[in-house]
C-alpha cells in the first residue's frame, strides 16, 4: 500500500499525502496519529529497556563474576558469582530441548502424515495449544507432585529419615520444562511439514520408497531449518522460565549433588539457573543483591537476543511475519 | 531384538511409534489435570462453594495452615480466596483491555501505515518483547517502575488516608497492569497482524474504489473482517496473563487485598496479589498439607480456566480461517 513515487521524488509523495489529509476527517487523523504513537512507543520501551538493561549489565558484569562461583553470605562482595546459574541454565536447555525435540516432531510427523483417526488427530492438536496455554505455574506444580511420588524417587533424592522423596533436580525441571517447548516446535514443524507439496511424497512414493523411509529421507531434510527454528525459540522460552525452576530445581546457589554417583548425581541433584538467579537476588526474594540481579539478567538477556537472532537469521529464507507466537 | 531395532522401520511400526509420540503429549494433560484435581480435592471438600467466596483474611488463613503442622485437623483447610480470584481478574482484565487497542492500532501500524524501513523495526522489536524473560520485566518494575511510583506518584495525603488499612509504597496495580500489557500485547499483535495480511486485497481496494479514505478502508473493512482475530488474540493473550506468576510476584505487592476502585486515584497504587503470583510464593510451605492443598485448589482454578480459554481462542481463529475464504 505504498503511495507510487512520482518523477518528482520525494516531495511529489508529500504532497499528494498532503492533499490526501485535508480530506480525511479530524477522528481519521487522530486514528492514524495514535497508531504512528502506538509503533513509536513500542520501539522506545524496547529501546530504553535494551540500553538500560546493557547499561546496568556492563556496568555490573566482569570476567570474575562470570567465573566464579556463587556463595552464601550476606555481604555483597563475598557471595560469589553467577557460573552455577549460567551452568544449570545451559544444563537445563539441553534436558529440556533433548526430551521435548523427539516429542514435538513426532507429533507433528504423526499429526500431518498420518492423523488418522481424525478425532484423534484433532485432540492431539488441541492438546498441544492447551500446553501452550496453561499457565507455566500449573505445570511446575503438576511436576512436583509427579516427581515427589515414591516411583520418581530415582530422579531427585529421599529425605536421609525415610521420609519423602524431594522431587527437586534437574532432571525434574528438565523433564517438565520440556513441556514448555513442545508447543513452539510442533508448530513450526507441522506448518513445515504441510507446505512440503504432494508431489514430493508422490515422487518419493514412485521411486519405491516406504512411507517412513520418504519422512527420514525426503521429508526431515526438507524441514530441517523449521525444526531448528521452533527449537531455538524453544529454547529461548525454557531460558526465560521462571517459575518451574523456582518450584523443581531446588533454587540452591550451587550445584548440589543428590546422590554421590558422578554426573548422574549432579542431575539428581538441585542448582539455579540464571532466572531463579535473578529472581532471589531482587529486592523480593532473600538475597536482594541488586548488582548480582542486573548482571545476571543482563547474561540471560544476551542468551535470549542470541537466540533470536538465531531463528531470524535460519528464518530468513522462510515466508511469513515472524512475528512471535 | 537389539538387532531389529536398527532395521529400518517397517510403516506400520513408524505410524506407531510416531503416534504413540503424539498421543503421550495428550495423556501429559490428562495426567496434570488429574493429579492436581486429587491434590486439591481437600481444599475443595472443606470448603465447598465459599472457597470462591470472600470475608476473611487470606494472607492470614494461608500462615494458619503453615503453622497447622503435618496433620491439619478440619478448620486448617478453611479458605476464602476471593481477593486472589479477584486480583487475577482484575490485573488480566485491565492488561487485556488496554492490550487490545495497542494491539489492533500496532497491527494496522505494521500492515497498512509504517513504510518498509519502519516496519523492518518495529517487527524485531515486537518479536524482542515477546522474548523478554517475565523475571527481567519483573526486576525492572521492581527496580525501577516501582521506586518512581513510589516517589513521585503517590503523595503523602493518599498515603495517610489508607495507611489504617495498607501502606501504599510502590508496587501495585499500576505497576501490575503496566509490565503484563507490555508482556502480553505481543502476542496478540502477532494474531492480528497475521489476519490483517491475510484480508484479500481486493476489500480494501473496493472501499478505496468507493472513495473513502485509506484509514476508513481499513477500519471499516479489513478491522471489521478480522474481528474473530482480535476477539481470538484476546482470549489467548488472558490465559497467558492469568497464568503470569513470577513478574507479578514481584511487582503486584504481595498482599491478599482487593483494591477498591472507588477509592478513586489510590485504586491504581494499591497491592494485590494474584492466584498465580501466590502458588509462586506459597511453595516453600508445601510441606505442610494444608497448604498444599490450597495451593493445588489454586492451580486447578488457573488450568482449568487457561484451558477453557484457549480452547475457546482457537476455536474461534479456526472459524476465521473459514470465514475470509480467499
Amino acid at each position: 500500500m505504498s503511495v507510487p513515487v512520482g518523477p518528482g521524488g520525494r516531495r511529489s509523495r508529500r504532497d499528494r499525502l498532503l492533499g490526501e489529509l485535508r480530506l480525511w476527517r479530524p477522528l481519521d487523523l487522530i486514528g492514524v496519529g495514535a497508531a504512528w504513537l502506538v509503533g513509536i512507543l513500542l520501539v522506545l520501551v524496547a529501546a530504553s529497556l535494551l540500553i538500560y538493561m546493557g547499561y546496568r549489565g556492563l556496568q555490573y558484569v566482569n570476567l570474575d563474576l562470570l567465573f566464579s562461583r556463587p556463595q552464601p553470605g550476606s555481604d555483597q562482595s563475598q557471595t560469589g558469582g553467577i557460573l552455577d546459574p549460567i551452568v544449570g541454565t545451559l544444563m537445563i536447555i539441553v534436558i529440556a530441548t533433548a526430551i521435548a525435540l523427539p516429542l514435538a516432531v513426532g507429533a507433528a510427523l504423526w499429526i500431518v502424515e498420518y492423523g488418522k483417526p481424525r478425532w484423534l488427530a484433532r485432540v492431539v492438536e488441541s492438546g498441544i495449544e492447551v500446553i501452550a496455554g496453561a499457565p507455566s505455574i500449573a505445570i511446575a506444580i503438576f511436576g512436583l507432585a509427579i516427581f515427589q511420588l515414591p516411583m520418581f524417587s530415582w530422579a531427585s533424592f529421599s529425605a536421609a529419615d525415610g521420609g519423602g522423596v524431594f522431587g527437586r533436580s534437574f532432571i525434574a525441571a528438565g523433564t517438565v520444562m520440556s513441556l514448555i517447548a513442545v508447543p513452539s516446535i510442533f508448530a513450526t514443524t507441522r506448518e513445515a511439514l504441510q507446505s512440503v507439496p504432494r508431489h514430493v511424497r508422490e515422487a518419493s512414493y514412485g521411486l519405491g520408497k516406504t512411507r517412513w523411509a520418504t519422512i527420514r529421507r525426503v521429508l526431515l531434510p526438507t524441514v530441517r531449518p523449521d525444526i531448528a527454528t521452533g527449537t531455538a525459540l524453544g529454547m529461548g522460552r525454557i531460558a526465560g522460565d521462571t517459575a518451574i525452576i523456582v518450584l523443581l530445581l531446588g533454587a540452591t546457589l550451587q550445584l548440589q549433588a543428590g546422590t554421590d554417583i558422578p554426573g548422574i548425581g549432579t542431575l539428581q541433584g538441585t542448582g539455579s539457573t540464571l532466572t531463579s538467579y535473578v529472581y532471589n537476588n531482587s529486592p523480593t526474594g532473600e538475597g536482594n543483591a541488586p548488582e548480582k540481579a542486573y548482571a545476571a539478567a543482563f547474561v540471560l538477556m544476551l542468551l535470549i537476543i542470541a537466540l533470536n537472532v538465531l531463528v531470524a537469521f535460519i528464518g530468513r529464507r522462510r515466508a511469513g511475519n515472524d512475528l512471535p507466537r | 531384538m537389539l538387532r531389529s531395532l536398527f532395521r529400518p522401520l517397517t510403516d506400520r511400526r513408524a505410524e506407531r511409534m510416531l503416534g504413540a509420540t503424539a498421543v503421550s503429549v495428550v495423556l501429559v494433560i490428562v495426567a496434570m489435570i488429574v493429579f492436581i484435581a486429587i491434590e486439591a480435592w481437600p481444599s475443595f471438600q472443606h470448603n465447598g462453594l465459599s472457597w470462591f467466596g470472600s470475608g476473611k483474611d487470606v494472607d492470614a488463613e494461608l500462615g494458619a495452615m503453615v503453622n497447622a503442622g503435618a496433620d491439619p485437623s478440619g478448620d486448617a483447610y478453611q479458605l476464602r480466596a476471593w481477593p486472589l480470584l479477584y486480583a487475577t481478574a482484575l490485573t488480566t482484565v485491565l492488561a487485556v483491555g488496554l492490550g487490545v487497542f495497542i494491539a489492533v492500532l500496532a497491527s494496522i501500524f505494521i500492515v497498512e501505515l509504517a513504510p518498509p524501513r519502519v516496519r523492518s523495526i518495529v517487527v524485531p522489536v515486537v518479536r524482542l518483547l515477546a522474548a523478554v524473560p517475565s523475571v527481567v520485566y519483573g526486576l525492572i518494575g521492581i527496580l525501577v517502575l516501582v521506586p518512581f511510583v513510589n516517589d513521585h506518584l503517590i503523595n503523602e495525603g493518599q498515603r495517610e488516608s489508607v495507611s489504617y488499612v495498607i501502606t501504599l509504597n510502590g508496587p501495585g496495580l499500576l505497576v501490575s497492569v503496566v509490565l503484563l500489557t507490555l508482556m502480553i500485547t505481543p502476542i496478540m499483535i502477532s494474531i492480528v497482524v497475521d489476519a490483517l495480511t491475510a484480508v484479500p486485497r481486493g476489500w480494501r481496494e473496493g472501499a478505496l474504489a468507493l472513495g473513502v479514505t485509506r484509514w476508513r478502508a481499513v477500519m471499516s473493512v479489513s478491522v471489521r473482517a478480522i474481528r474473530p482475530a482480535i476477539v481470538a488474540a484476546a482470549v489467548l493473550a488472558s490465559a497467558r496473563a492469568l497464568g503470569e506468576a513470577i513478574m507479578l510476584s514481584m511487582v503486584s505487592g504481595s498482599k491478599g487485598f482487593s483494591p477498591q476502585p472507588w477509592d478513586g486515584l489510590i485504586f491504581l497504587f494499591e497491592p494485590l496479589r494474584p492466584l498465580a503470583a501466590t502458588i509462586a510464593e506459597q511453595s516453600e510451605g508445601i510441606a505442610a498439607p494444608a497448604l498444599k492443598s490450597s495451593i493445588y485448589a489454586m492451580a486447578l482454578v488457573l488450568l482449568v480456566s487457561s484451558l477453557f480459554l484457549s480452547i475457546g481462542g482457537s476455536l474461534i481463529k479456526r472459524r476465521l480461517r473459514l470465514g475470509t475464504a480467499r
